[in-house]
Order: structure tokens, then sequence, then C-alpha cells
């Protein structure tokens, strides 16, 4: 669906025209992405994450393709392998940084396309279906960068393995022998390194597949836009090209000095140096951290110390740990507010930006060992991120007072709109 | 009913339980695969080993703790008010008996599976004198049950039997 006053798409060319006919791929396009797909004509650079998201995950494909033809998936020469890339293979180097570090941008970039979601409540209707899918892609990632740092089979990795999957020996009952079939083994091994290589290799495209849904989605309503107001009339909107792709063009240019930076001149600064060292099934390392992204959820998972009634603290924590993420796919139903824009919510404002420091502070815990005072802190912060999505939206969507919206995006944009009622 | 209701149902029934059925290999085919399972027995000479000291060995690709206990030891064990603990469980039930110096456990921590420090030459012990999980912060006693921290079980007993006096057959 789109606009009524969205570019038809007209070839001129009679080769476009016969390829119309037959297969009308360059209109799907053209609908999609370029002068056929009217969007909000105001949209920040909050709104270019979404592609640069699209880009890292072409990234990630592309790199990784590459890496899989030179690394071997076997416990006996995995590490070596790993080496072989970075030292024997040509660009091998630059190649696997890119992919590291590569994993790394594409967090960065989806945490800001998430919390871009949270200010200007992306989520709420009719856009409750984008937000879905997107959770489930973030899940996705997470299952996919998890395996993926499992491959070097350095000590982190084998640690990290042994730990996460771990925990699904703290569900009851089916527990234990769901951790050794998972594993294939009673500890990770060869079969666990082999499955996890072939799952890091497939899960990629399936997140391209759901990212595809996403997409769709989105283009059904179109894009949500900084004041929430949904588009009214053909001058809200400005074709997808050239306006779009000029200004997402420029925000990944301005995203490629970072990565390049960082990719270049800091290739290891997220990286641990205990990953350097094989994997020795005998010896833990003194200090395990998952990598950075994975910190604010560790920190729920180590808040639980102590058993609740008949749960388990092991098992509260696992528990803790999903829930973190789960409790997202209830967020539309859980921000009542008719208004979308965090920028007409005086008081939903303040909480959003606790929330950034919440999670923030759960991150740093999560990155420091499990001893006081980060223990505390954690399980502090873990009750405020919970209390913020189950308490404080619900209450604050009821009894706040909302600002004043603009009639539409073109009075938002240029002071007035003569299509508005007169003394609005 | 109509004939062709019947071979519609009985049809996309049939199917149904075949689609089911041929999901088992591909869920069995995870499991531990023979060879896996081919390793799932270790022989481990234990004549070497004096009261108070221990030895890690491997017991299907983990860490397993043999440790000959002191008097002492055995005396702060048998001490304990089993009631008190967060699994409770006697000295004699983790040992065989006649052999209850020998505490066999595996070295993989009940919490999140790290190796405990204890069992090598001059690791910390923690503060029960057993084993201590530098992970995150797991203490356990000179039975090896867990005593403080996030752990919920005592390190686990592995099956096991003496074959002869200074030789055990683990699996």
């Amino acid at each position: 669906m789109s606009f009524p006053w969205a570019n038809e798409y007209k070839p001129s060319h009679p080769l476009m025209q016969w390829m119309d006919e037959k297969l009308p791929l360059p209109r799907f396009v053209y609908n999609a992405v370029g002068a056929g797909y009217p969007v909000p004509r105001n949209l920040n650079y909050a709104w270019n994450f979404g592609v640069l998201a699209g880009f890292c995950l072409a990234l990630q494909i592309v790199t990784g393709v590459i890496l899989a033809m030179h690394y071997a998936a076997n416990t006996g020469v995995a590490f070596d392998s790993v080496e072989h890339i970075m030292r024997d293979v040509n660009w091998g180097w630059m190649l696997r940084y890119a992919h590291a570090n590569g994993a790394s941008a594409f967090f960065v970039v989806v945490y800001v396309h998430i919390f871009r979601g949270f200010f200007y409540g992306s989520y709420k209707a009719p856009r409750e279906m984008i937000w879905l899918l997107g959770v489930v892609i973030f899940l996705l990632m997470m299952a996919t960068a998890f395996m993926g740092y499992v491959l070097p089979w350095g000590q982190m990795s084998f640690w990290g393995a042994q730990v996460i999957t771990g925990l699904f020996s703290a569900i009851p009952l089916v527990g234990d022998p769901l951790h050794t079939w998972l594993l294939g083994g009673f500890a990770p091994d060869n079969a666990a390194l082999n499955r996890f290589f072939s799952l890091h290799f497939l899960l990629p495209f399936v997140i391209a597949g759901v990212v595809i849904l996403h997409i769709w989605a989105l283009h059904i309503p179109g894009s949500s836009n900084p004041t929430g107001v949904e588009v009214k009339q053909e001058s809200d909107t400005v074709p997808f090209h050239p306006y779009y792709t000029a200004k997402d063009g420029f925000g990944l240019g301005v995203f490629l000095i970072g990565y390049c930076a960082l990719l270049f001149f800091f290739p290891n600064a997220l990286g641990h140096p205990d990953n350097y060292i094989p994997a020795n099934p005998m010896q833990t390392p003194a200090h395990i951290v998952p990598e950075w992204y994975f910190w604010p959820f560790y920190a729920i998972l180590r808040a639980f110390t102590q058993d609740f009634l008949f749960i388990p603290a092991k098992l509260m924590g696992v528990l803790a740990m999903f829930s973190a993420i789960l409790v997202w796919f209830f967020l539309p139903w859980l921000d009542r507010s008719p208004v979308r824009s965090g920028h007409f919510r005086p008081t939903f404002r303040k909480f959003y930006y606790a929330l950034i420091v919440d999670a923030l502070v759960l991150g740093y815990c999560g990155g420091s060992p499990a001893e006081e005072p980060f223990v505390m802190i954690s399980q502090i912060a873990a009750i405020y991120y919970f209390a913020h999505f189950l308490i404080i939206l619900p209450i604050v969507s009821a009894i706040e007072r909302p600002d004043p919206l603009p009639f539409s995006i073109t009075e938002a944009v240029l002071g007035s709109d003569e299509t508005a009622p007169a003394a609005a | 009913m109509r004939r062709r209701d019947f071979i519609n149902i009985a049809a996309v029934s049939a199917a149904g339980v075949g689609g089911v059925i041929t999901l088992l290999p591909l869920i069995s085919q995870m499991a531990p695969s023979a060879d896996v399972l081919a390793e799932s027995s270790t022989e481990i000479d234990i004549s070497a080993i004096q009261p108070g000291q221990a030895i890690k060995a491997v017991f299907r690709k983990q860490p397993v703790f043999v440790r000959n206990l002191t008097p002492k030891e055995i005396s702060e064990a048998e001490a304990v008010d089993v009631s008190s603990l967060r699994d409770p469980q006697t000295l004699k039930e983790r040992t065989k008996a006649g052999k209850e110096n020998w505490l066999i456990t595996m070295g993989v921590c009940t919490h999140l599976g790290c190796v405990p420090l204890g069992a090598g030459e001059g690791e910390v012990k923690g503060e029960f004198g057993g084993y201590f999980c530098p992970c995150h912060g797991s203490v356990y006693d000179t039975a090896a049950r867990i005593r403080k921290g996030p752990a919920p079980k005592n390190l686990q007993v592995p099956e096991y039997a003496f074959t002869t006096d200074t030789v055990v057959k683990i699996g």
C-alpha cells in the first residue's frame, strides 16, 4: 500500500517496459525505496538507523561468507584456522576484524534503532507488527552473535558457550537432558562447535527473511515521524528517492567513518584478550564476561542471588534475563497513551531518559566482576528496568497530560498549514 | 460422513503423523553421538594421592576432582547440621562405604559450569575448605556441598566404582 499521490512507475525504455510486463522487479524497487514511496518530510537522523542496520546485516553476510571459506569448524583446528585467517589469508586480518567489529557496529545501530522506537512510540498502532518483528530480529541477532563468538574456540568462546548453554540446565525437570541435547555432549566440544557454525551460517539469512517482513509491514502504514502525527496529505511527504536516499547515504558515510576508525585503529578494543588463548576445558578464566552488547542482560541474569519461594536463584536469573526482552513484545499494549512522540509527552520523556541511564548502569555492572557493589546495583537497576515497562509506562500513559500536537506534519515543518481548520 | 471427507481426513492425518515421525531423526541427531558416549567412562589410578591432596582428571571431557580427605576434613564435613544445607546430603551419602576419605566429584560448578578452584596445588579452597568457584562466587565445603553463593546443588558425584583399592572407574 502507499498514499494515493505516490509517483507511478513509468518505464520509458522499451527494455524496461518489456521487463515490467514479465517481472516487475524494477517497479517493486521503485515503489519500495524509490521515487514511488512517499515518506514523511520531517524525518530526523534517528530514522537513518534502519537503513544502517540493513547495511550492517549485508556487511556481516558478505564478510561472514568469505570467512567461512577459510575457517574450519573442528575443535582440533578451529583456533589455528582463525590464526591462519589473521596471518596467512590475503586481507584475512581485515575481513575478520571487519566481521568481529561489524557485529558490534550492528548492535550499536540496532540499539539506537530500538531506542528511537521507544522515544517516538514507533511501536504503537498501526505499527505493532513492525515492532514485534523487530523484537524477533533482535532475538535472532543475539543468538547469531553468541554462536559466532564461540567459533574461534578461544577461552572466552569455550566458557561463554559453557555458561550460556548452562542457562538451559536451570529449567526444571528437562533442563539437564536439554542441555546435553543442545550441546550434543556433556560439555561444549566438537559436536557443539559444528552445529554452532551451521546455525551461525543459517541464521543471518533467517534474519534477512524477517527483515523483509519487517519492511513489508512498515510499508503498509508507512514510516512514523518525529511528531507522531500521521500523514494527512501530499504536502506532508516527499518521495523516498532522492530525498531519503541522499539523507541515508550521508548517514551511512558518517557511520562508515566511525566503523572504519574502530576497524583500523582499535580492532581489539571491544574483544577480550582471553580469547587469544586456545580453549581449555580444565581451566576457567578468572573473569568471564560476554561481549559488551549482552552486558545489560548478563547483569540481570546475575542480579538474582537468593532463592525466591520455591524457585531457585539460578532459574530466576534465567527467567528474568529472557523476560527483559520478552517484555518488549507487550510494549504496544503497555503504553496506552494515544500520543506517539516523546516530544509531546513531558512526563514520559523524563522516564525515557531514566531508562537509558538504567540500561547503561546495567551494562556497566554486567561487564564488571560479580561482586559488591555491582551485584546490589544490578539488583536495583533490574527492578527499575521491569518497573519501567510494567508499572511506570501504564501509569504515565493514563495520567499524563500531553502537550498540544501540531495539526499536521506540514504545520510542524512550515509553521502553518492552509488546510488546517481556522483558529485551531 | 461422506466418503470424500473420510478420504480427506485420513490422508491429511496420515501425512501429519508421517511428518511428525520424520522429525524424530532430525531431533535425535542432536543428542550425543556414539563416539561421544563411548568416551563416557574413565579409569583413574589414585595410589599416589596422599591425604589432603587432590587431582583433576577428565571424564566426559569435563574435569573430575578426586580428593583424599584428611581425618580433619572428614570430621568437619560430618559436624555440619545436614538440615541447614541447601542441598542436604551427608558425606557418607556422597562417598562409598569404607572409602569415606575418597571424595570424587565433577569439577563443574552447578551454577553455570565453571571449574571451581581448590583441587590444584596452592589454589584457594574457599572459606569452608572445599572448593571455590571464581566465576560467581559459589563456595563448597569439604564434602563438596554448596554452602554459599548462587549455585543450587552440591558438586555432582558421578557414578563410579573401585575396581581395585587403587583404581577407580568413573562412568
